[in-house]
């Protein structure tokens, strides 16, 4: 296996693990806040908001999940370049929708869909790039 | 609807300019080796030694709250998607700040991606 093909490689399984991470971190920050309900944009609505949160599991679990993403991300970014790593994770939104119908009963139209579409026939052409065009130094000390 | 656009534009910026700094910062610390617990202790070290790093945080954790704010008030299928503008600033931002080459295909593509997000909005 060549430099680029283990690059290409170990770059889009960190993705892949990004985007699992996200989506599911996503949906249970959304489910949360279903929990909690719609935040009043004053000083005392967001300090209430805000203690909802800190005692949500829902929200907890969900940050668990972000923060499983950070780690995919930042490793992701310490040898690919961001232009490359974060249009490649845009298949995700394409996943979301899917859960959003599935979990949420969300509705979504065939247009909503027609976009979703495009998202992932964008995200095949980027997909196509080299995923360093900047020279990175490996962690010596 | 204002009010969804404000804090988009608001969680945009965060998340973009939070990303930006990090990528930054993270080119600095140098690539993880290995995944063995002394190399990524290394990793991390490195990391939390690095002031770009911690200017991403505060916008990271901004972004983070208009998010969860946004997300109370619409679908998730909305606010996902309508967060994608970001590949729109934040390609710029690698382009111009991070001096990364954006190739015409690559650019192609996040067209692509923010006309299906566009597509998606415009139902929202």
């Amino acid at each position: 296996m060549t430099h680029e093909h283990r690059l290409r490689f170990k770059t889009i399984l960190m993705v892949l693990l990004m985007v699992a991470c996200a989506n599911l971190g996503d949906l249970m920050l959304k489910i949360g806040m279903l929990q909690i309900g719609a935040v009043h944009l004053s000083g005392r609505g967001i300090w209430q908001a805000l203690l909802s949160t800190i005692h949500n599991e829902t929200i907890w679990l969900g940050i668990l999940f972000l923060i499983g993403f950070m780690f995919c991300y930042m490793t992701a970014v310490s040898w690919a370049d961001y232009s490359y790593v974060m249009p490649v994770g845009a298949f995700g939104y394409a996943v979301q929708t899917t859960l959003a119908v599935l979990i949420l009963d969300e509705a979504v139209n065939a247009q909503r869909w027609m976009g979703v579409s495009m998202i992932v026939v964008g995200v095949f052409l980027v997909g196509q790039t080299h995923p360093n065009t900047t020279n990175t130094k490996p962690v010596t000390s | 609807m204002i009010k969804v656009v404000l804090m988009l534009a608001f969680f945009i910026f965060c998340t973009t300019g939070g990303e930006i700094a990090m990528t930054h910062g993270m080119k600095q610390v140098g690539e993880l080796e290995s995944f063995r617990p002394m190399a990524l202790f290394r990793f991390l070290r490195n990391a939390g030694k690095n002031s770009w790093v911690w200017f991403a945080l505060p916008l990271m954790a901004a972004a983070f709250y208009s998010l969860l704010v946004l997300l109370s008030w619409a679908p998730l299928s909305v606010v996902i998607p309508a967060s994608a503008f970001n590949y729109v600033v934040g390609t710029f931002g690698a382009k111009y700040i991070l001096k990364e080459q954006v190739s015409p295909k690559r650019w192609m593509g996040v067209l692509m991606v923010f006309v299906g997000v566009a597509l998606v909005l415009a139902t929202g």
